[in-house]
């Protein structure tokens, strides 16, 4: 028992109900804010070094031991996940303060931001499938919340859009839980785990499989991604950034977990399924990130062509590669609200979030410029940054499994997504200045100070990756032996 | 020809008293026999919106003033709350306890912490409920 496991998701729910009290004191709204995501930050960290030391810790909700009860896991895989989650979260409420508004902060913008944490560190932790469920509900709701706050007519069409697809692909995890209820009769993730061994994977379970690749690939944009760019591209760049970090990085967790905890005893039809997924995102997104002059849009695309990266890392699925695609994964999430606070910057100090009205930044926000450039880098995987390591393990055994054409997708689109970056780098900041550059506002230190410390993640976690690789790898190990997880939450019996 | 409420105000005033207590008899049935707090909140919020139905809506505020917001939230935390005194007693969050106590008129009574989570769940519904539909109903342009 370790009540400390239900504090990063209890955190956040007590800071939104307390803020749903006085939404139009937006002083208070702000400290209270802050000081919640400081303290979640330090408990999660707590939680990492538990796991660490301590090995897989748990916590039966209300004593009822599993298979009956819920039970929340941090093994090093969530726990990394979590204490990411605190980042990325601190990170753009900090960038909001500067950018969201007056009346989107009296509109409760404060509560539905904690309540999307809820749900992204809910999922995380949980250990129980129906549990899963819910997390992701009450992240999805406070996702359209976010995603439709400001009522402009592009907000509307396209949460309209957002809803629909995600109430869609929720009733067919419901469906999907309840057909694997139907043949296992039970819920709790390690206990499923056990049983399908018992059973053995194939026919009816394979099926059920395939369904929960198809509602969590709608979820994370794995090849189901047409949702994804329209709705993306119309919140305000604090909410766009917290989605293209953590929403579909949620999916792709789930994604890992399902793949490496509870359907892996038949990875010919499963796992080929997923690496040709992978590839089909790749694809896509590659066209996607070159073909448009938006800024928006070839951000969007970007983050479908790593979610495409993370999902060959699953696909390849020797230990190696899923230390790579947890180390990937991290490093995306922190990258990915990294480029979205500088791609919302750069479209409110241009005016405009086309390429081809802009121009000649590099001058007057020189700061802005190079870490663009940082980002791009790190996004690419250029070795002293923090995408290489993870691309270096996924790319070195997918060689050695022999996926040589899958391989060959990511290498390319590796390259795609380097060109993509520095072509919006070189219109945005080279050449004369835009037309569009009249009347320039000063950067706040808000954004300095936020997006300075990511880029500085980034760097760190690109030349410490021997530090962070020793968490990573533990993570990695859990993954591959599923026994480790199976034994933590089941030893009591 | 003026159309007069006299009937369905008339009714309502008696009908809304037999809906709240049923459906507080509800609310605290639940845990032995059908009923509970989502169920409970739902049946008040029905007697409220009846009241909405037979007078209007400022008469109603005047009476029952509440604001549905508040009691949602402070049913979140009411439910929340049950969970982490866990963490004073020592023992894994969401534990529940119960006793039983000698009451003067009801005698030997059954008390559970799981009531008070119930109570924060048929806060937040009657607050939920109430919520949506005054927002749309006050919905003008």
């Amino acid at each position: 028992m370790n009540n400390l496991l239900v504090l990063p998701l209890l955190i956040p729910l007590c800071t939104a109900v307390i803020l749903l009290f006085f939404n139009k004191q937006i002083a208070w709204q702000r400290w209270i804010s802050t000081i919640s995501v400081l303290l979640n930050l330090t408990v999660s960290s707590v939680i990492l070094f538990q796991v660490k030391i301590e090995g897989i810790q748990t916590l039966y909700m209300g004593g009822w031991l599993p298979p009956y009860g819920i039970v929340f896991v941090a093994d090093m895989l969530a726990a990394l996940m979590v204490l990411a989650t605190s980042v990325v979260g601190a990170c753009c409420l900090f960038f909001a303060f500067g950018t969201i508004g007056k009346e989107r902060e009296k509109y409760y913008f404060y509560p539905f931001f904690q309540f999307l944490l809820v749900g992204v560190i809910g999922s995380f932790l949980t250990g129980d499938l129906f549990n899963l469920f819910v997390c992701f509900e009450v992240m999805l709701i406070s996702s359209y919340a976010l995603i439709v706050l400001g009522g402009t007519k592009r907000q509307l069409r396209e949460t309209l859009k957002y809803i629909l697809i995600n109430i869609l692909s929720s009733t067919l995890f419901v469906a999907a839980v309840a057909y694997l209820y139907g043949v296992v009769g039970t819920l709790n993730m390690a206990d499923l785990s056990v049983r399908i061994g018992e059973v053995g994977q194939d026919g009816i379970l394979n099926v059920i499989a395939i369904m929960f690749l198809v509602v969590f690939s709608l979820k994370a944009g794995l090849f189901l991604f047409f949702w994804l760019p329209g709705s993306y591209s119309v919140p305000p760049a604090a909410i766009s950034s917290l989605f293209a970090a953590l929403l579909t990085k949620v999916g792709l967790y789930a994604l890992i977990r399902m793949f490496t905890l509870i359907f892996y005893n038949d990875p010919a039809v499963t796992h080929s399924w997923i690496a040709w997924m992978a590839a089909a995102t790749m694809i896509f997104g590659a066209f996607g990130a070159m073909a448009y002059s938006d800024i928006w849009r070839i951000l969007n695309y970007n983050v479908i062509i790593s979610v495409g990266f993370i999902a060959v890392g699953l696909a390849v699925g020797t230990e190696d590669a899923l230390n790579g695609a947890v180390f990937y994964l991290l490093h995306d999430m922190a990258a990915k609200a990294l480029l979205f606070i500088l791609g919302g910057t750069l479209v409110i100090t241009a005016g405009t979030s086309r390429l081809t009205e802009m121009g000649g930044l590099i001058r007057r926000y020189p700061l802005m410029g190079w870490m663009f450039f940082i980002a791009a880098l790190a996004i690419a995987g250029i070795p002293p940054l923090s995408g290489f390591t993870g691309k270096l393990l996924i790319i070195k055994d997918g060689f050695q499994e022999g996926y040589f054409w899958l391989m060959a997708v990511s290498l390319a689109s590796s390259f795609i997504v380097l060109y993509s970056l520095i072509k919006l780098f070189m219109a945005a900041f080279w050449g004369e200045e835009g037309q569009m550059v009249s009347a320039l506002p000063k950067l706040n230190n808000g954004f300095i100070l936020t997006a300075g410390g990511m880029s500085l993640l980034l760097i760190v976690m690109g030349l410490g990756s021997e530090w962070v690789y020793e968490f990573v790898s533990e993570a990695g190990n859990t993954l591959s032996s599923p026994a480790t997880y199976i034994d933590a939450v089941l030893r009591s019996r | 020809m003026k159309f007069t409420d006299v009937y369905l105000q008339t009714a309502t005033k008696i009908l809304v008293f037999i809906i709240m207590t049923f459906s507080i008899y509800i609310l605290f049935a639940g845990h032995h026999n059908p009923g509970g707090g989502f169920i409970g909140g739902l049946i008040t919020a029905s007697a409220l919106v009846l009241l909405y139905i037979a007078f209007d809506l400022q008469s109603v505020r005047d009476i029952i003033p509440v604001d549905f917001k508040q009691l949602a939230a402070a049913g979140v935390i009411v439910a929340v709350l049950t969970g982490t005194a866990s963490f004073i007693f020592d023992v894994p969050f969401l534990t529940q306890t119960f006793t039983y106590v000698e009451l003067p008129i009801l005698g030997k009574t059954e008390l559970a912490t799981a009531v008070i989570f119930d109570l924060g769940v048929y806060m937040t519904v009657v607050g939920t409920t109430m919520t949506i539909i005054t927002s749309i109903s006050e919905d003008e342009k």
